[in-house]
């Protein structure tokens, strides 16, 4: 059902001030189930199967089973995303095949962009010409 | 109509705490565009004293169509091209009919958002001194010089260059994050309308809508506004039946706000009848724009038949003058010539160009070559991985089938669907007086502004371009509102009323839900879902969708029109049991108007502009002595009547 949290790691992210996976769906469709404080994904023909769900789980409890009209059963693709780089496992549904990859993700530490350090800011003069305060337009 | 009008009275569900907030300008989204507008406005805003202020549907680190990520920026001009060639590649692709001061400004201006990426720390695949390929990360550890500095990007094609783009989205909406403040920031509030003055209906003033994850409204008023919250998915019914039918191409919570909103309020809109097909892997939606173009991959029919080779004379001849260099509709149709003479599928051949590059690479260089192909999909597609994954399907040993998909309506990729907006200045490169009224990028209500998908008639924007137009629609909000600092706003509409409105799909529910033993089957209501997938039906079948390749004529729209003026009447009896359905009734109201606008574009542009978008059988041709024009559109919503025009097209550079 696109993504689905395994009952048994999902702890609700109790220690957390908000639930990981509600928060982060951009399409709204992880929801907190109040009694049994588990989430699950309330409309699976309408994930995108985006993965922000996986990456973000703090403790790996969502997994994707891929849509069920296309894909044939038994293959996984798992992600684990840290703080530069993310590297993706993938198993065929044959178990045989296992493809391993790793990427960067970012060159700079999370959290420290500021666009404005070390820009001169620009006046309202500037409005109405060409160029970004980060620089100027090309003219041509 | 057949059934009686509702009103929600708040008899039935209870009313919300409304929430009012003053702001100066008002950012109605939160993908590329609106996160590149919060960083030039911010610039300007903190020295004058100004308040800006963003509403995003979602949570800002991940919303938007760059929510997965992406593998390539596809417009970066670079020091080698020129911005005029840009320019011709737009107009080409968009077969001829362009708003040539939009794209020639934006590619003057895109590139600088592109060295601002790779500051905030965006990997963008670099060439080193020995022209080797070296990811984002290695670049910075081997110390090349930056983009800005001269250094030179991978190219995967003429303008794209390759990322390691999996946080892209996280990275630019960290820098408009840290611009605003959190305080300036509505996550997970979905706004459904825009408030009009009192005193001048052509004038916007404010937007309304709801937490969709408490039981509250939000009312904002503001002096200008920018609506950029993307093109519109799943109008059409998908080629998926089931679980898949999420797997769009482009972002499935795309629901047409950015043209269905402003519509409503009188702002003008351009070429509607544009769409994008886009030709993907089958089923998992995987880009083949870096096969092509980077890994130099073949496409043919079933039969190892090269299609573009075999068609592309007949292509010429059934549009001359328009088929010189291949764009992206007519590569469609030279396929599609295929499908219907029943020679699909039409297959990728993935694994001859690898075994091709494997000739001449060293076994290193190959494995690295396997990991790009594979982080193409996994930074964008995750699905068009694993669904080799699950076929058991190696690149590299078997070709794999592309397919063209359902209809998407989009103004920032390889379409052109949009709002009418003023170009930069006056004049711009000697456009027409009747281009330019005042602001970069207002569109023709006062105040209004939006970029990126929102803007029509200038396409192949992508990522960075949305930024780019962000920024620059920002600084024309920015002017806007410096020079009406005295204007006194109110509300046309009565915002108890508008809060009603809202709401009524609860206030439905409640009253007739003890009617029927099953909640979703009741003769008074319809579901969200129920009313998207009749939408689907109809605009598949009648305007041009997968069901008949692609293919309508008069009568076909005519009675599509039919059915969805039906289904736009149905649709004040919309349904919802909580927050969430009550967001999918409004997407879902959003998308009818926008398919409305599409389907009422089509019929009026007499001729096939498009081909391997749309056909319009009865007049097969492209005719440019009637239809080189701007075709411009406008609701009144109050008689619920459009109005349409022309505006001749004119080439600048």
């Amino acid at each position: 059902m696109p993504s689905f949290v395994i009952v048994e790691k999902c702890d609700g992210c109790k220690a957390l001030d908000k639930t990981a996976c509600q928060y982060i769906c951009p399409n709204d469709l992880m929801v907190l189930e109040p009694e049994q404080k588990k989430a699950y994904n309330q409309e699976p023909e309408q994930c995108w199967e985006c993965y922000n769900c996986v990456k973000i789980c703090p403790v790996q409890a969502i997994e994707v089973r891929h849509y069920a009209d296309i894909m044939p059963l038994g293959s996984s693709t798992i992600p684990m995303r840290s703080s530069n780089d993310i590297t993706w496992t993938i198993k065929f549904r044959n178990q045989k095949t296992i493809k391993r990859f790793k990427f960067p993700i970012r060159t700079t530490p999370e959290g420290s962009i500021d666009c404005f350090k070390g820009k001169t800011m620009p006046t309202a003069d500037d409005l109405k010409k060409p160029g970004f305060f980060t620089g100027a337009a090309r003219t041509e | 109509m057949a059934l009686e009008r509702e009103f929600c009275k708040w008899s039935f569900c209870t009313k919300p705490a409304v929430e009012t907030i003053e702001t100066d300008l008002l950012l109605v989204g939160g993908g590329m565009a609106c996160t590149g507008a919060a960083v030039e406005a911010m610039a300007y805003a903190k020295g004058l004293g100004l308040k800006v202020t963003l509403v995003d549907k979602a949570a800002l680190d991940r919303s938007g169509a760059v929510a997965m990520g992406l593998s390539a920026i596809n417009t970066y001009v670079g020091a080698e091209n020129k911005v005029a060639d840009y320019v011709g590649m737009v107009r080409t692709d968009l077969m001829g009919i362009i708003r040539e001061d939009l794209v020639h400004s934006l590619g003057c201006h895109v590139d600088q958002s592109v060295h601002d990426f790779q500051d905030w720390g965006l990997p963008i695949w670099q060439k080193d001194a020995e022209n080797h390929t070296v990811d984002g990360q290695v670049a910075r550890d081997e110390g090349l010089p930056l983009l800005k500095d001269g250094g030179k990007c991978c190219r995967s094609g003429r303008w794209q260059c390759m990322i390691n783009g999996e946080s892209y989205k996280v990275i630019v909406a960290e820098a408009a994050k840290n611009a605003l403040g959190m305080d300036n920031i509505y996550e997970r509030v979905f706004i459904v309308k825009l408030l009009t003055d009192k005193n001048n209906s052509n004038r916007v003033c404010g937007a309304v809508g709801f937490s969709v994850r408490e039981h509250k409204t939000y009312v904002f008023k503001c002096k200008a506004m920018i609506v950029a919250c993307g093109g519109v998915v799943n109008v059409f019914r998908p080629r998926s039946v089931g679980e898949g039918q999420g797997r769009a191409w482009y972002p499935v919570w795309n629901a047409g706000s950015t043209y269905a909103m402003p519509a409503e309020i009188g702002a003008k809109m351009v070429l509607m009848e544009n769409r994008f097909v886009p030709a993907r892997f089958k089923d998992g939606y995987g880009p083949v724009g870096a096969w092509f173009l980077f890994f130099k991959a073949q496409a043919t029919n079933a039969y190892n038949e090269d299609y573009m080779a075999k068609n592309w004379d007949q292509v010429k001849k059934e549009y001359p003058g328009y088929a010189d260099s291949p764009g992206t509709c007519l590569r469609n149709h030279a396929a599609m010539m295929e499908m219907r003479a029943g020679r699909g599928p039409i297959m990728m051949h993935t694994d001859k160009a690898m075994q091709a590059l494997a000739e001449v690479l060293s076994k290193k260089e190959l494995k690295h070559l396997e990991a790009e192909a594979w982080e193409d999909f996994l930074d964008m597609s995750i699905s068009a991985a694993c669904l080799w994954a699950s076929f058991n399907m190696e690149p590299d040993k078997v070709p794999s089938e592309i397919i063209p998909s359902e209809p998407y309506l989009l103004g920032s990729h390889a379409g052109c669907a949009g709002l009418w907006v003023s170009g930069p200045s006056k004049g711009y490169l000697g456009a027409p007086d009747s281009w330019f009224w005042g602001y970069d990028r207002m569109t023709t209500v006062e105040g209004l502004f939006t970029a990126g998908d929102g803007v029509g008639a200038s396409g192949h924007k992508f990522s960075s371009g949305s930024h780019a137009e962000g920024r620059m629609a920002a600084k024309g909000a920015i002017a806007f509102i410096l020079d009406h600092k005295n204007d006194k706003l109110e509300a046309a509409q009565n915002v108890d009323e508008v809060i009603a409105e809202i709401y009524l799909p609860f206030e439905i529910y409640e009253k007739y839900k003890g009617y029927t033993t099953a909640s979703e089957i009741n003769p008074n209501y319809l579901m969200p879902k129920q009313v998207q997938t009749r939408l689907q039906k109809l605009m598949d079948e009648y305007v041009a969708g997968c069901a008949t390749m692609y293919q309508t004529n008069k009568p076909m729209l005519e009675e599509g029109l039919k059915r969805l003026t039906l289904l736009k009447e149905d649709a004040t009896r919309l349904a919802a049991r909580d927050l969430h359905e009550l967001m999918r009734a409004w997407e879902q109201y959003h998308r009818i108007l926008a398919g409305e606008a599409h389907l009422r574009h089509i019929l009026f542009r007499e001729e096939t502009r498009y081909p391997g978008y749309y056909y319009r059988s009865d007049f097969l041709s492209i005719d440019d002595n009637k239809w080189k024009v701007f075709t411009i559109s406008q609701y009144n919503m109050k008689t619920n009547e459009w109005k349409f025009e022309t505006e001749p097209y004119k080439k600048l550079c």
